[in-house]
């Protein structure tokens, strides 16, 4: 049992949570991530590491509420815990002074980027920022970012805030700007990263993408995760999770996560229903 | 006549009916009761040389425990195979009792041998149901630190016989839960859990820290608890978690699994308990297993405890060379899994979702022996054939996990990645630092696991006491 020192919904339907690991915290390093189990029944399910802090020796998540896992870790109090969490797993981003970097974010992969953001920074790189949500009121993690890069821009779908759009329209609108830009680095839903691969493909502009397949034990053990990668199987929770977003096959990633949509929809309406009569009682 | 040959033949375990048990969890053999286990016990000859005690990886004192089993004396009978075997409940199970002790048992010769492995888990398990088991006396602490790194046979023997030693011992697990393939392999219906558990609850009895969560290599790293963490001494049972897959087209269609994510999902995360727990499976009703080992038969007969309709075993080689226990593959053919064999898939087709519906097969034939001294399957040109198959899991071997060893330099390792080891200490390259079991022999058995755990811990224990 970990304790979960704070669990707040910072805009709807993403949440933070951190949790009390001193060791994951005093390891950790940008494009890490956990696995975590809620409940003693849970599934073993990955999430990328925002933030960390060796003193209070803390991890900090953002996710989604979208199955039954995260909706259990929506539900745990500040104070309260969970069963299970190891790691740091997966590679360490691979952190140079490239030059000029963009590093861009949807929905969890608006906190995950960030401490890719603040690693490329220290290391003398021009840090761009773009970050992408349907709505302004759905942004956060806005001060940290724009502290992090020298520059940030926004973009929501409905124009409520920053430009119009998703973040490739933004990179596009860079380019055309003039902007020279060396890597570029993606976190967010498997959409996200695999539009923005499209466009960075167009100008040649080296992309990583953090893949987020399906998972088990995250340590190479089950072979669950593996994701065709220039040809070549890769197992993400070790060889990645981020690879070349030119060299991905987005197809078999959106065929291999959509393996369980049947069980995972029956799993979390069960869940929802218990949940309610829980509460009624 | 009649009688005398009823009076010596070799006891029947009693079983749950095939037809029952090839749709539920539950462990197939009952067990013996006590009369027939003295029964059975009777049947030794005590030979003053026994072959069964040679045909032992770890030297079981077979004919010793048998006669306490005959006098009826059956807790002393578990404390005696205590003496060479840690965990005598697991290995009276899993053993391949066939190619080991029994099959060096002189009674065999002529007729059925002695049934030393059902009486090794009979004893056991009567000493743990009627809470017998002792606490063994501990010596003094030495006051030394030992980290185990995994916590599967090997491990866990290596931390029962160091605690007994007085020193201090933790074991690190990278899952949430310990015993290693013994828990995360080797379904229920074979080696309940709660043996397993029982078995790790007696360590941390005796003393013991676990540590789960904790892969090492990724949260510590072995010289940081060398050098940090006050550890004198690491032992490294990471096992062979490498799953191996088939270089054929389809392998990453959805519905085809290693055989080790198939039975984590199952075994660990208890899948086939969904949605009670959350972790999903897949329940194919066409299932193909490719393989013929233990793994193999542990997945086949999974997949028709979880409703198949049909599974079938495909195997590129001949029966002789399936490496199963020869009770599995009988208890997989009495629940009517299909054998495959010479026959090898070489692709795998997919729907337009990318979901497995079907793979083609080869016929093969065997030629001339290859390294292994097993004869090569050959492919019959000409002999491809399909079949529908909605779900299909790999068990065709596994490999070293390189987790641990890439970030431990010092270590020696061979040309396929396993840590050498002095076969006799488990002393490895690297200054305070043994290691066992599948990381070193590659995939083998549970008994050689413990074996070499046993040896390390002899070997730990006396650099612990001397330094080297
Ligand atoms: C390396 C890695 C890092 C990850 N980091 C994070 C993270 O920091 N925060 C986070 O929220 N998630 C992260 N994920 C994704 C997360 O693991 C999944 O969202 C998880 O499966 C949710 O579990 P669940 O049981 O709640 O939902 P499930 O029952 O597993 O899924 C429910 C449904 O939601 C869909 N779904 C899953 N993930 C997403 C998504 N991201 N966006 C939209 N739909 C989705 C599934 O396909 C399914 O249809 C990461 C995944 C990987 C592999
Ligand atoms: C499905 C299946 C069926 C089998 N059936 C039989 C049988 O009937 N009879 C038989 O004799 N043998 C059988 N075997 C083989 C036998 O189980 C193994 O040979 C034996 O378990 C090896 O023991 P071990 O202690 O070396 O490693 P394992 O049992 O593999 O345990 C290793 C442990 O180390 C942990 N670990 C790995 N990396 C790290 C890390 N970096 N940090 C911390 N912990 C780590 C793992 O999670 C695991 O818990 C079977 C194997 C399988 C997979
Ligand atoms: S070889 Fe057979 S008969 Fe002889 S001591 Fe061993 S078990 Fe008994
Ligand atoms: S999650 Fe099991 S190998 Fe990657």
């Amino acid at each position: 049992m970990y304790k979960v020192v704070r669990r707040d919904e910072i805009v709807p339907n993403i949440h933070l949570i951190e949790i009390e690991v001193p060791g994951i915290a005093e390891k950790a390093k940008p494009g890490q991530f956990v696995i975590i189990m809620p409940d003693e029944t849970g599934e073993r399910v990955p999430f990328s590491m925002s933030d960390w802090n060796i003193e209070k020796g803390t991890i900090t998540i953002f996710f989604l509420e979208v199955g039954i896992s995260t909706a259990k870790m929506a539900r745990i109090k500040s104070g309260g815990t969970i069963y299970s969490i190891a790691g740091p797993l997966g590679k360490p981003t691979s952190i140079d002074n490239y030059g000029t970097v963009v590093c861009g974010g949807g929905c969890y992969g608006i906190g995950a980027i960030y401490p890719i953001a603040r690693a490329m920074k220290e290391a003398g790189n021009k840090v761009i920022s773009i970050i992408e949500a349907r709505s302004a009121y759905l942004l956060y993690m806005e001060e940290s970012l724009k502290e992090a890069s020298d520059q940030f821009f926004v973009s929501t779908a409905d124009g409520s805030k920053g430009t119009k759009g998703r973040v490739q329209e933004v990179f596009a609108k860079l380019i055309d700007s003039g902007e020279k830009i060396d890597r570029s680095y993606f976190v967010g839903c498997t959409f996200m990263m695999m539009n923005c691969s499209d466009i960075t493909k167009q100008y040649n502009i080296k992309t990583m993408v953090a893949l987020n397949p399906i998972m088990v034990d995250g340590t190479g053990m089950c072979g669950c995760c593996r994701v065709t990668v220039g040809g070549n199987t890769k197992f993400a929770c070790v060889d990645g999770p981020e690879f070349d977003g030119h060299q991905v096959d987005w197809k078999e990633i959106f065929e291999r996560k959509s393996v369980y949509l049947k069980d995972e929809a029956m799993a979390y309406q069960t869940y929802q229903q218990t949940e309610c009569k829980v509460s009624k009682v | 006549m009649e009688k005398k040959k009823e009076k010596n033949s070799r006891q029947p375990m009693p079983e749950q009916l095939p037809e029952l048990r090839a749709r539920n969890f539950d462990e197939v053999p009952y067990g013996y009761s006590p009369e027939t286990a003295v029964k059975e016990a009777k049947r030794c000859l005590k030979c003053k040389k026994p072959g069964c005690i040679t045909g032992c990886p770890v030297q079981v004192k077979i004919p010793e425990f048998l006669s306490l089993i005959a006098k009826g004396d059956f807790a002393a009978a578990a404390r005696k195979v205590k003496e060479t075997n840690a965990l005598p409940a697991v290995s009276g199970r899993v053993c391949p009792q066939e190619l080991q002790c029994e099959s060096k048992c002189i009674v065999g010769k002529k007729g059925e041998p002695i049934a030393i492995g059902n009486l090794e888990r009979f004893c056991a398990d009567y000493e743990r149901e009627n809470n017998l088991v002792e606490l063994p006396e501990k010596s003094a602490s030495t006051g030394k630190k030992v980290a185990v790194i995994g916590s599967g046979p090997a491990g866990l023997t290596v931390a029962g016989d160091l605690i007994g030693l007085g020193h201090a011992v933790t074991i690190f697990e990278a899952l949430h839960k310990t015993g290693g393939v013994l828990f995360y392999g080797i379904p229920e219906f074979r080696l309940p859990k709660a043996i397993v558990e029982a078995e790790v609850d007696f360590l941390e009895g005796m003393g013991v820290k676990i540590e789960v969560d904790s892969i090492i290599g990724n949260i510590r790293t072995v010289d940081e608890l060398l050098s940090k963490d006050g550890f004198d001494a690491a032992f490294i049972g990471v096992g062979a978690g490498l799953p191996s897959f088939i270089r054929i087209p389809g392998m990453n269609l959805s519905g085809v699994y290693s055989a080790n994510e198939y039975l984590t999902r199952s075994n660990l995360m208890r899948a086939y308990l969904f949605p009670e727990y959350d972790t999903p499976l897949i329940f194919g009703r066409d299932v193909a297993v490719f393989g013929a080992g233990n793994v193999a038969m542990d997945a086949a007969r999974t997949a028709m405890r979880l409703g198949a309709e049909r599974v079938r075993i495909v195997y590129r080689r001949s029966r002789e060379e399936m490496p199963a226990r020869a009770a599995e593959i009988h208890h997989a053919e009495e629940e009517r899994i299909e054998f495959f064999l010479l026959t090898a898939p070489t692709r795998l087709f997919g729907d337009e979702t990318g979901r497995l519906i079907g793979m083609e097969c080869l016929k093969m034939e065997l030629g001339e022996p290859d390294e292994s001294g097993r004869r090569r399957p050959v492919p019959i040109e000409g002999s491809e054939f399909k079949l529908d198959c909605d779900l299909a899991v790999v068990a065709v071997g596994s490999g070293a996990n390189p987790l641990l060893t890439k970030s431990t330099p010092g270590l020696d390792l061979n040309k396929w990645g396993y840590i050498v080891a002095d076969p006799e200490t488990g002393k490895t390259t690297k200054k305070a630092v043994w290691a066992g079991g599948d990381i070193v022999t590659g995939q083998a058995t549970v008994i050689s696991a413990m074996g070499a755990g046993r040896k390390a811990a002899r070997s730990i224990h006396q650099y612990l006491t001397w330094g080297w």
